[in-house]
């Protein structure tokens, strides 16, 4: 039993990033896979933005998410595009936005469909539609349930995080 | 071991479901649950004009605010054709309305509603909410978005058709089927709101 258990403990972190590859993106089929990713404890500002390619207010907002690299290159900032595209979309739509718009962001693939039980783990304040994006550093959490209509937008709640 | 580990975020997950879909009914504006709704006069696919008072003998309606364009709303399509059919001939018919402005999404004009009527065969009526007033009334948010009314037309439930928008063949609940049944014993109605994951309505 304890055997079993230690090993267990040891391969939950590999268990945890074991996510389906598809061409480089990791596609996550349950959020319980994901969910560490909300709950890091460190000095690193995470910015999670939901969205998916068929989303059109979502692929409006992006480029003002991906300025983030260029406005804090040396800052603890760390940007993950969680896309809901759905399976058949990956190869088709996905990958192909992806380079196209040389996505800098880290990109991972969440299929789970069963929303009503995880989009409340994310924030209680998501309503059920995307684009949100979560910013958060360690206990400081900030939820946004709309897209962003510019770089200064984003950025005026980005400063609260990075001095 | 492994197993028992497994399980146990599952419980938490069921949870955490439970006490959202019962502590939200009363979020922003529009219809709650036990409200009694508006009626509407609003033009369909097939050239007629409907309210929910031509339904003379119905026991509920099925309103279901959805589009043509949302992904989420195609997914629900052959699941709502089949809500219909089922609980359409039992007095529970799906009435389907568009709630989008066709200027900012014209993929969802009356002309591609038409199309899309005819393509899917719809056997329920879809109507276009024109000037955008019925959405408000009710305080949808989504497409698709269902709000169960009773033969009064008293808001019995509100939210998602099932819980798993993008695989039918991966769902657990079925909302709005639980809730008719529940409805047709009088027996409480749990849950008997759920947020409606989709797409937002579009307006100007």
């Amino acid at each position: 039993m304890k055997y079993s258990l230690l090993l267990f403990l040891f391969s939950a972190p590999l268990f945890c990033l074991s996510a389906k590859a598809q061409s480089g993106v990791p596609v996550y089929d349950s959020f319980e896979e994901l969910a560490p990713v909300f709950n890091k404890d460190n000095d690193t500002t995470y910015v999670i933005n939901f969205w998916a390619t068929w989303c059109k207010p979502c692929v409006e907002e992006l480029p003002y998410i991906e300025q983030i690299h260029d406005a804090y290159p040396n800052e603890k900032v760390k940007v993950i595009l969680v896309s809901l595209d759905f399976p058949n979309q990956i190869e088709s739509k996905l990958l192909p936005f992806i380079e196209k718009n040389e996505l800098q962001s880290d990109v991972v693939v969440l299929l789970d469909g069963k929303y009503n039980s995880w989009i409340d783990r994310v924030d209680n304040a998501w309503d059920g539609a995307i684009p949100v994006t979560l910013i958060y550093k360690a206990d400081k959490r900030h939820f946004i349930n709309t897209a962003f209509h510019s770089f200064e937008e984003l950025d005026e709640i980005l400063k609260g995080f990075i001095k | 071991m492994k197993k028992f580990f497994g399980f146990a975020p599952a419980l938490i997950l069921g949870l955490a479901l439970f006490a959202t879909t019962n502590s939200n009914t009363n979020l922003g504006e529009g219809l709650s649950v036990g409200d009694k709704a508006p009626d509407f006069e609003l033009l369909g696919v097939d050239g007629e004009t409907v309210s929910l008072a031509d339904f003379e003998d119905a026991k509920g309606f099925i309103v279901t605010f959805t589009c043509n364009h949302c992904p989420f709303a195609v997914l629900y399509e052959d699941r709502l054709i089949e809500l219909h059919n089922e609980y359409a001939p039992k007095g529970y018919p799906v009435i389907a309305i568009n709630p989008n402005d066709p200027e900012i999404v014209p993929d969802d004009s009356f002309d591609n509603m038409k199309k899309r009527a005819e393509e899917k065969g719809f056997p329920f009526v879809y109507l276009f909410d024109k000037g955008q007033t019925v959405y408000p009334a009710y305080g949808a948010t989504r497409t698709p978005h269902v709000y169960l009314l009773d033969a009064n037309q008293i808001v019995r439930y509100i939210g998602a058709i099932d819980d798993n928008a993008r695989d039918p063949e991966a769902v657990e609940v079925k909302y709005v089927e639980n809730a008719i049944a529940a409805m047709e014993k009088g027996e409480k109605i749990d849950p008997d709101f759920t947020k409606a994951v989709g797409c937002s309505i579009k307006s100007k």
